[in-house]
């Protein structure tokens, strides 16, 4: 467990991380790297405290701060900088130059045997195959047995393949040695593959934390939910509130939606409503009138995305529809688009 | 007419020795200007900087009056000191660059694994950087061995003996007047 209070120029956070994957989301500049630099003990915060599992690494109050040696933090870095001069077995044996001799040889070849890099372990890194590099990387992360893994955005950039090796790698060290992973990403998608938990970051804050899904399915800000590129934001107003329907009616700029009750808010507040492109339902408007919760509206421009399609609509309306269901209709000039009052979201 | 070789082999010694005085402060301080910020850091480099932009004959003025005032006897020793000080900024400026252009995520990677400071220096940065460390100290040889007010200043004041590029001026300047001579007879 590893318990993280800091405030550096530009951060200002307050987490716990337990054992497993961790993910520190954020766009670039949100202070992912600098949380990371901290606790491994590049910089020094100007203020806070480290623990890691009752041990004090850096705490300002009282001037302690431990050197990066002695805080048993592994650290896998964006490029994963294994020592270009030495062979990935050199590489593995860097860490454990305390131990005597065949302690070390028995941990190196145990670690050679796991991360499947038996035959590249005479290679320099970059004689390597990027998949041994990156392995190669989290076994010497991993060898010297640290309380705590941290992890630097190193997926940025991998080709698919790459990506889904990374993954299994990182799934493979999380499971053998059963410790906390701090994982700093700007990919969603790597956040639902790997993480249990995730912290939201913004501008060095911290705005939202839960697990993956809950986080995306309930952004708890319009800041947080833009920073997980929820693309349809409308600002409304609540029309009516109906607790015996359990219903509200809420008026955005150019139409009114029915949307689920809302405790503890009162009519004529003012309120973020967002959904997901994929939960709307956009189909040919022939001329009858809309049902409830359905919108005219037009079409401006269509994207393809590698499994839908995406219209974008006047008004800011984004939908993501299956590729079928807009070859079926894609000649049609006037839309409707639903939106189902499970799928509102008000912030 | 024998070919007299003791002004080579003469300033070979003296540049190399000269080089060495250089490259001792000059490894510790170029680590410490790449990758320590401390106060004062900037002043440092400044200084080391100026040399270049200073003509080398007041450069060397200054040193041979500050070596007057510490008392030294101009002799190999201090001719020596005199030429190191000079070659110094050229080690440190190449030096810096070299450590600087090492990847800093391998020193930190290196800490995170254990490794002090002085391991790190030695196991990660210095492999890394020794090209560019070569360079800077072949090219600090080649100003304490050419340079031509240093190796005058040297060769006259301390009597250490004709350096290299002295010796080839006198021994072009001898040849002329002895043309002008036979001319002028």
């Amino acid at each position: 467990m590893i318990h993280v209070r800091l405030a550096a120029p530009g951060v200002d956070v307050e987490f716990r991380a337990a054992s497993g994957i961790t993910a520190l989301f954020g766009a670039a500049g949100a202070g992912k790297t600098a949380i990371l630099d901290a606790i491994a003990g590049f910089t020094k915060p100007q203020a806070g405290r480290i623990i890691l599992d009752d041990q004090i690494l850096f705490d300002a109050a009282s001037g302690v701060n431990l050197p990066s040696r002695r805080r048993r933090c592994g650290y896998v870095a964006r490029l994963w900088a294994l020592f270009p001069h030495m062979t990935l077995r050199d590489n593995l044996l860097f860490p454990l130059a305390g131990l005597p001799r065949l302690e070390r040889h028995r941990r190196v070849n145990e670690a050679l045997e796991r991360y499947a890099l038996r035959d590249c372990a005479t290679r320099r890194p970059q004689e390597a195959a990027p998949d041994e590099q990156l392995r190669a990387a989290v076994a010497r992360a991993l060898i010297g047995e640290p309380k705590l893994l941290l992890v630097d955005e190193p997926a940025a950039g991998l080709d698919l393949a790459l990506r889904g090796e990374w993954h299994r790698v990182l799934r493979q060290a999380r499971d053998d040695a059963k410790l906390p992973i701090l994982l700093a990403t700007r990919d969603l998608e790597t956040c639902f593959e790997l993480a249990g938990e995730m912290l939201l970051l913004g501008a060095g804050r911290i705005l939202q934390t839960g697990p993956p899904r809950l986080v995306l399915d309930r952004p708890a800000s319009v800041e947080a939910a833009r920073l997980l590129g929820v693309r349809n934001l409308f600002q409304a107003e609540i029309a009516a509130l109906d607790p015996g329907r359990n219903t509200s009616r809420l008026r955005l700029d150019q139409f009114e939606l029915t949307g689920p009750y809302l405790p503890g808010r009162l009519r004529g507040d003012r309120v973020w409503l967002c959904v997901e492109p994929g939960h709307l339902r956009a189909t040919a408007h022939d001329g009858s009138k809309p049902a409830a919760n359905q919108v005219p509206a037009c079409l401006e421009r269509v994207s393809q995305l590698p499994r839908a399609v995406r219209l974008e609509f006047a008004g800011g309306i984004v939908a993501e529809v299956p590729r079928h269901e807009f070859e079926r209709q894609k000649d049609n000039k006037d839309w409707l688009v639903e939106f189902p009052p499970d799928a509102l979201r008000v912030l | 007419m024998p070919l007299d070789w003791s002004p080579l082999w003469l300033s070979l010694r003296y540049a190399a020795f000269a080089t060495l005085l250089a490259a001792v402060p000059a490894l510790p301080i170029a680590w410490l200007l790449a990758r320590r910020r401390f106060p004062g850091c900037e002043l440092v480099a400044a200084a080391a900087n100026l040399f270049f932009y200073v003509p080398p004959a007041v450069v060397v003025y200054y040193l041979l009056a500050g070596a007057g005032v510490a008392g030294l006897r101009f002799q190999w020793d201090a001719a020596v000191a005199v030429s190191a000080v000079y070659t110094l900024p050229v080690l440190l400026y190449m030096m810096r660059g070299g450590m600087e252009a090492v990847d800093g995520q391998m020193a930190n990677a290196a800490r995170t694994l254990g490794a002090g400071e002085w391991r790190t220096f030695s196991r990660i940065t210095l492999p890394l950087a020794w090209k560019a460390l070569l360079d800077g100290v072949v090219v600090g040889f080649l100003r304490a061995f050419a340079d031509f007010t240093l190796t005058m200043i040297a060769a006259r004041r301390a009597g250490i003996g004709l350096l290299l590029p002295f010796a080839a001026f006198a021994a072009v300047d001898l040849a002329r007047r002895l043309r002008r001579r036979q001319v002028a007879v």
